[in-house]
């Protein structure tokens, strides 16, 4: 199996008739994606690349049974999308849409606390299990199905994990982008436990990048409770202090956040960090 | 978004936080001219420049007669500060604050920011005043006192009287804190804030609190959401380059090395600019040209790395998810047609459309190098950089 999502899951996009969502859900059809319709107010009725459009996620889920959506909502709206997926009983919301207002994420986690839903991002990629589901924005004919899992805070950097796995002929089981924004989703912890009970995943890659203190934590939880190897990398070790480097989690500020510090927590952990992004896949395929 | 001190303080008053009685000058007739309105036996003139550390390098004066308030401003206008939160350059001191001043009983640091690991608004406070907090709180933690606000419940009377108390304050001041400390929330949540710092917070001999510095910094993924905040921005206290790219909706970060970069992603480019590092060169820059390009913004990110005179070399990463590497090729054909492009390109393209990008860049007759892949790329990059 794979982890979150698989040839059956069903899916909607918020933000389904825009330009973002039309592209992307074209792309998910073409990839397999059970994409079953989608929301946008004031659209309900019509038809959007052959599929019905709804008013609200409650419609939505009422008469297609979709248990997961993608939201390619505007950063203002967004905020208001993931909490109308809540609403109505969504188990995976992935948010793609860049740019959300710090203060408007937080009092959104602090709202989903106690619900039954996963949140995926924002300012991420979108999770993948190859060959069976594409929910999001990366390319998916860089991917095969495979054995690694891969959960990394950079879009790109998730690609390049995939493309070396694949060109090592591993694969990937599930990946999962879990984004760039200080307040966010599922964080590396929760992706890690869930690869670590996944009978398909073998080898788990870990992309981090500088800012707060997630990795440190993955490190801990690796240390006490995955057996499988995993292989990290962390961006940003040229990066200069008090800058944001396009993310807006990654900036170093009081010390805090400091690839070295990342780096030094992972291998204490026994955790094999790779000083180059170009060996990932190379050292991924070593360590199985 | 960063404002100036005069700006912050203008916010604090809006909002009930009592500041020194004081006014903006741009102008040493200016400055006099607040200095004798305001009265009394002495003033300090503030540069106002994006950066803390202004006492220190002679950015912050006291002048005991208004000879000296005209004096220390024209010396200070029209300068360049350089603390060490700057770059060598320093920043341009445009602006000045003249206040009134006050005899300080002790120094106090209040400040309020975003906890990504709990994912609340947090007060930190010290009775540490008016030193590095950071210093404080590496080396006497237990002078640092911290509450943690509930999104849903906002701030509560016990938790300011737990800071009053932790900062020996009594009576009421408890009172006044309370105060400060509710003016600041509201502020914080209201104008979409990352990060409200005061320090020091004064206590006067009388016994009154007052905010003594003001800096306040903005989600700059909310900012346009707020017309007031955004007429606050001062571009004179930005690197020009940082403020063009932004222009253009690229993300551009200067750096001191020789070889330019231009990626897309945030992630990857942070690795190429390590990668280039390893192999022994010095990136130029952090560029992430974003997802949905366009041959323009391509354009646009290219003439910005070569504004960079110390650019020997340039390497191009795309890894094309959304933006398509075709899309990048013709970009960076139309900015070599634009621009003098006196320097090797090493790109390396891959994703989609990646070899229709390479067809493109081929048998052009320019100095451009279509890599195998990234680690070779990133290793012929720094040997052509060092061939210059």
């Amino acid at each position: 199996m794979s982890i979150l999502i698989n040839k059956d899951t069903k899916v909607i996009c918020q933000g389904f008739t825009g330009k973002q969502g039309t592209f992307h859900s074209q792309q998910a059809l073409d990839y397999g994606t059970q994409l079953v319709g989608g929301v946008t107010p004031d659209r309900g009725g019509e038809e959007h690349l052959g599929l019905p459009v709804f008013n609200t996620v409650q419609a939505a889920v009422d008469s297609t049974g979709a248990t997961a959506t993608v939201i390619y909502v505007p950063p203002f709206y967004a905020a208001d999308a993931i909490l109308e997926a809540v609403d109505a009983g969504i188990e995976l919301i992935v948010c793609i849409t860049e740019g959300i207002p710090i203060l408007q994420m937080l009092r959104v986690k602090a709202a989903m606390a106690g619900t039954g839903s996963l949140l995926v991002g924002p300012n991420c990629p979108g999770v993948i299990t190859p060959g069976a589901c594409k929910i999001g924005i990366m390319p998916g004919k860089i991917h095969l199905p495979g054995v690694i899992g891969i959960v990394s805070r950079s879009g790109t950097l998730t690609y390049e994990s995939v493309h070396q796995t694949t060109a090592q002929g591993l694969g990937q089981s599930t990946c999962v982008g879990i984004g760039g924004d200080p307040i966010h989703g599922m964080n590396f912890v929760d992706v890690l436990a869930r690869f670590q009970a996944d009978e398909q995943t073998q080898g788990i890659v870990m992309v981090g990048e500088i800012g707060g203190t997630e990795e440190e934590a993955a490190a801990d939880y690796i240390k006490a409770h995955v057996t499988k190897p995993v292989v990290a990398y962390i961006a940003g070790q040229t990066a200069p202090a008090g800058k944001r480097m396009g993310h807006a989690g990654a900036i170093v500020t009081g010390g805090k956040g400091t690839a070295t510090g990342k780096i030094a927590a992972l291998k204490a952990a026994g955790i094999e960090v790779v000083n180059a992004p170009t060996d990932i896949g190379v050292a991924m395929k070593r360590c199985l | 978004m960063n404002i100036h001190e005069y700006q912050a303080k203008q916010l604090f008053q809006q909002y009930g936080i009592s500041i020194p009685e004081g006014q903006y000058a741009a102008t040493p007739e200016a400055a006099l001219q607040v200095a004798q309105d305001l009265g009394g036996e002495g003033w300090v003139v503030k540069a106002q420049v994006h950066a803390g550390g202004r006492g220190k390098v002679g950015g912050v004066k006291l002048a005991k007669t208004l000879a000296e308030v005209t004096e220390f401003s024209q010396a200070l206008l029209g300068q360049r500060l350089v603390t060490i939160q700057t770059d060598s350059f320093g920043l341009p001191i445009n602006s000045l604050l003249i206040e009134k001043i006050y005899p300080i009983k002790r120094e106090l640091y209040l400040s309020l920011v975003v906890d990504r690991g709990s994912e609340r608004i947090i007060f930190i406070a010290s009775a540490a005043g008016g030193m590095d907090i950071e210093t404080v709180a590496h080396e006497t933690p237990e002078q640092i006192i911290s509450v943690s606000v509930h999104p849903a419940a906002g701030l509560q009377g016990y938790q300011c009287r737990k800071v009053a108390y932790a900062l020996g304050l009594q009576g009421a001041q408890i009172k006044a804190l309370s105060k400060i400390m509710q003016g600041l929330y509201d502020l914080f949540l209201a104008k979409d804030a990352s990060q409200i710092e005061i320090n020091p917070l004064i206590e006067t001999h009388s016994g009154d609190l007052m905010a003594l510095d003001a800096k306040i910094n903005f989600d700059d993924n909310a900012v346009a959401l707020h017309a007031d905040i955004l007429a606050m921005k001062d571009p004179s206290q930005e690197d020009d380059k940082e403020n063009l790219a932004q222009q253009f909706g690229l993300n551009y970060i200067t750096l001191d090395g020789n070889i330019g970069c231009m990626v897309n992603g945030a992630g990857l480019a942070m690795a190429t600019m390590d990668l280039v590092k390893l192999k022994g060169g010095l990136p130029a820059n952090f560029l992430d040209v974003g997802g949905g390009t366009n041959v323009e913004k391509v354009c646009e990110a290219f003439k910005l790395i070569l504004s960079d005179s110390s650019v020997k070399a340039v390497l191009v990463n795309i890894f094309g998810g959304i933006v398509q590497c075709d899309v990048i090729a013709a970009g960076i054909l139309a900015a070599i047609e634009q621009i003098h492009v006196a320097v090797p390109v090493v790109v390396r393209l891959e994703g989609t459309n990646a070899e229709e990008g390479r067809v493109l860049l081929s048998n052009t007759g320019l100095n451009i190098y279509a890599a195998e892949d990234l680690a070779h790329a990133a290793e012929q990059v720094v040997a052509l950089a060092e061939a210059v």
